[in-house]
């Protein structure tokens, strides 16, 4: 994984080319991306922002191999993954993915050990090797003495940590995380998004969807939508990638 | 590597289904009763199957039962006072059943006849069979002391007798009572052996073997009690001449028994004016009895089909709760990574251990209602392997067939309305 990082430098991880989501809401269509182009480096930090219906979950939902495009094309590290069927995107989330929500999502019947083990169960790992990796990545998040406690018995703060593990179990090569500070406190949130920073700083590429502004500042590059079109992108590098220009001019 | 899969997925099943004990638990309980249903059903009807088979087989499957049958002209016309009947076999049916039928092996008449017994001081009213030798090779038992009437006896019409079991045990006699005198009638016979008692309903079939018979040369009945009975009924005199109450033929070959049991009816018909005697075939009532068993086995199976069916669907119903109670977890697995088949196999399992373990514990209960059905009523029951098996193998087929709908309705939870699920 370090290995790839350097020696690859900073090629895209993930590229849309006029990527479009079109909904049938009865008889009205709606466009919930409208043909973006947009490209993300490896190893970057990205806030999607903006209004709800602006098109961010889709674009997140389609970034995370959860849902297809209407039409257009997904490079996910160089790979045309649009024309996957099912299993494939099932496997492609599996291997290359980890995702954090809202609201947590972890099993309630499950222990934390067994939630942060649950992609490994799909990877087919042993038992052993699972709950080691299980500990260590416990012990990662801050929570290692929190293996056999149940969710319910956690804190929001300590929930988002169990999740945040159950993300990088399977040594993802992209975190999405969909409004993670949402269902927490502001002192809570931070510490949660000190975590993502510290995964950004240690070469992951993480994608975000937030319409707070105080998180979306944590991310080095921030994407603003409005009606299934990018509306403006800020980066904190100062060398501004070609292609965001266009987009910039486009619209 | 996937045997170990399976067994982590049944694992992660039973735990799940251990989370909502009692849930699982009512969940169960069509199949518990379906499984236990059939399984008491199948071998109660078994038993009793059983029972009535081994009852004709004892008659013998090679043999031909005859019997003296009162007509039916005779029994109206018996209300006038000292009117004889005269009815039955006669010793000229016997010699031409003997004499006629090559397929014939052994024949062996019988006379019955109701006398009063009395060993010592002890007397008891027991049926007599006047019989020859033949008879204890056509209707086999066990001797538990002495002997049985030999060819010998019926040359010098010697006056022996050989008791039953039960018959010896209700005049009091003993095994030593063999070679001590007893009287029948007033006529004095010498007791030879006890044989065993045939246990079981004998009266239900037409066995001249109820357990309580002494047993004498036919000659020796005839010669002492004569042909003619008579029987005082309401200051009625009801006398009847029954030559033979019951001719025992045994065929050698089983496949000529149908045909020479034709052959003995058409003899008879011509010889007898009316139709004054009966004929029953056990082998014919062996097929008729199995014929009866797979018709009984057919519709108990329909009945236990019907409660497993309704058994199905509760599981059914309920893992089609479970699945939309669960979309949330669906969700989750299906984002981390977990495929549609993996999904449904998840809850197919989770069905089946469901229904398998429904099964198991119907399966006690199926066993222990037999064994206490035994055990109140002494009405026999058999457990076979394949009244346990097919249902414990048809409970895990609902497991599959009624999980997999739900199963498939979890596959296709979409992953991304799922996890906004509240």
């Amino acid at each position: 994984m370090a290995a790839k990082t350097s020696s690859h430098g900073n090629h895209d991880i993930v590229r849309l080319e006029n990527a479009r989501k079109i909904y049938q809401m009865g008889a009205e269509e709606v466009r919930a991306l409208a043909g973006v182009s947009v490209s993300f480096e490896k190893g970057s930090f990205w806030a999607i922002m903006g209004p709800s219906g602006s098109g961010k979950s889709t674009m997140m939902n389609v970034l995370g191999c959860l849902d297809r495009l209407s039409s257009g094309a997904y490079y996910l590290d160089g790979k045309d993954v649009s024309q996957l069927d099912d299993d494939s995107l099932s496997e492609l989330r599996l291997s290359y993915l980890g995702f954090i929500f809202q609201s947590f999502n972890l099993i309630p019947q499950l222990t934390v050990q067994r939630n942060i083990e649950l992609p490994l169960y799909y990877l087919g790992w042993d038992a052993a090797r699972s709950a080691q990796r299980a500990k260590e990545l416990a012990e990662v998040v801050g929570l290692g003495g929190r293996l056999n406690h149940r969710p319910t018995e956690l804190s929001g703060g300590q929930m988002q940590r169990v999740a945040i593990a159950r993300a990088l179990t399977n040594d993802p090569q992209i975190i999405f995380a969909d409004e993670p500070t949402g269902n927490l406190d502001s002192a809570t949130g931070e510490q949660i998004m000190e975590l993502l920073d510290n995964l950004n700083r240690q070469g992951k590429t993480i994608i975000m969807v937030t319409h707070e502004p105080d998180i979306a500042a944590h991310a080095r590059s921030r994407l603003h939508m409005m009606d299934g079109l990018i509306d403006r992108i800020e980066t904190e590098t100062h060398e501004t990638d070609q292609p965001h220009q266009e987009y910039l001019a486009r619209r | 590597m996937r045997q170990t899969n399976l067994i982590r997925n049944i694992w992660l099943g039973v735990e799940n289904l251990l989370l909502h004990k009692l849930r699982s638990f009512l969940t169960m309980l069509g199949v518990v009763f379906g499984v236990g249903s059939v399984v008491a059903m199948l071998s109660v009807g078994e038993g009793a199957s059983k029972e009535a088979l081994e009852q004709i087989r004892r008659l013998g499957s090679n043999n031909i039962i005859l019997s003296s049958v009162k007509p039916v002209e005779d029994e109206q016309t018996s209300t006038v006072r000292s009117h004889m009947s005269i009815y039955g076999l006669t010793y000229a049916d016997l010699e031409r059943i003997a004499s006629s039928f090559a397929s014939i092996g052994h024949v062996a008449p019988v006379k019955l006849v109701r006398k009063e017994v009395r060993l010592h001081d002890r007397a008891m009213e027991l049926r007599v069979v006047g019989t020859t030798p033949e008879w204890f090779d056509l209707v086999p038992r066990e001797v538990l002391a002495g002997r049985v009437i030999l060819p010998s006896d019926r040359q010098r019409q010697a006056p022996v007798a050989v008791l039953t079991e039960f018959g010896a045990r209700k005049i009091l006699a003993t095994r030593s009572a063999v070679g001590q005198m007893v009287r029948i009638g007033g006529d004095a016979f010498e007791v030879i052996g006890i044989v065993r008692s045939e246990a079981g309903q004998g009266q239900t079939m037409q066995i001249p073997d109820q357990d309580v018979d002494v047993y004498i040369p036919i000659e020796v009945a005839r010669k002492y009690f004569g042909d003619i009975v008579t029987r005082r009924t309401a200051g009625a005199h009801e006398r009847e001449k029954v030559e033979l109450h019951q001719i025992i033929v045994r065929v050698n070959n089983a496949e000529q028994v149908e045909a020479t049991a034709t052959g003995i009816e058409s003899m008879l018909a011509r010889f007898h004016g009316k139709k004054d005697y009966g004929m029953s075939v056990p082998l014919a009532l062996l097929k008729q009895a199995e014929a009866t068993k797979r018709t009984f086995n057919i519709v108990l199976g329909s009945i236990a089909g019907i409660s497993l069916l309704v058994g199905g669907i509760g599981i059914m119903n309920i893992m089609l709760a479970s699945v939309t109670e669960r979309t949330r977890e669906i969700g989750i697995r299906r984002a981390i990574g977990a495929k549609r088949r993996q999904i449904i196999v998840q809850f197919l399992i989770e069905t089946v251990v469901l229904s398998t373990f429904g099964g198991l514990i119907g399966l006690g209960v199926g066993v222990l209602i037999p064994f206490l059905i035994t055990y109140f009523s002494g009405m026999a029951t058999v457990v076979t392997w394949n009244g346990i098996l097919l249902p414990l193998f048809i409970s895990m087929a609902i497991g599959i067939v009624f999980g997999l709908y739900p199963a498939m309705n979890a596959a296709r939870v979409d992953p991304i309305v799922a996890l906004r699920h509240e």
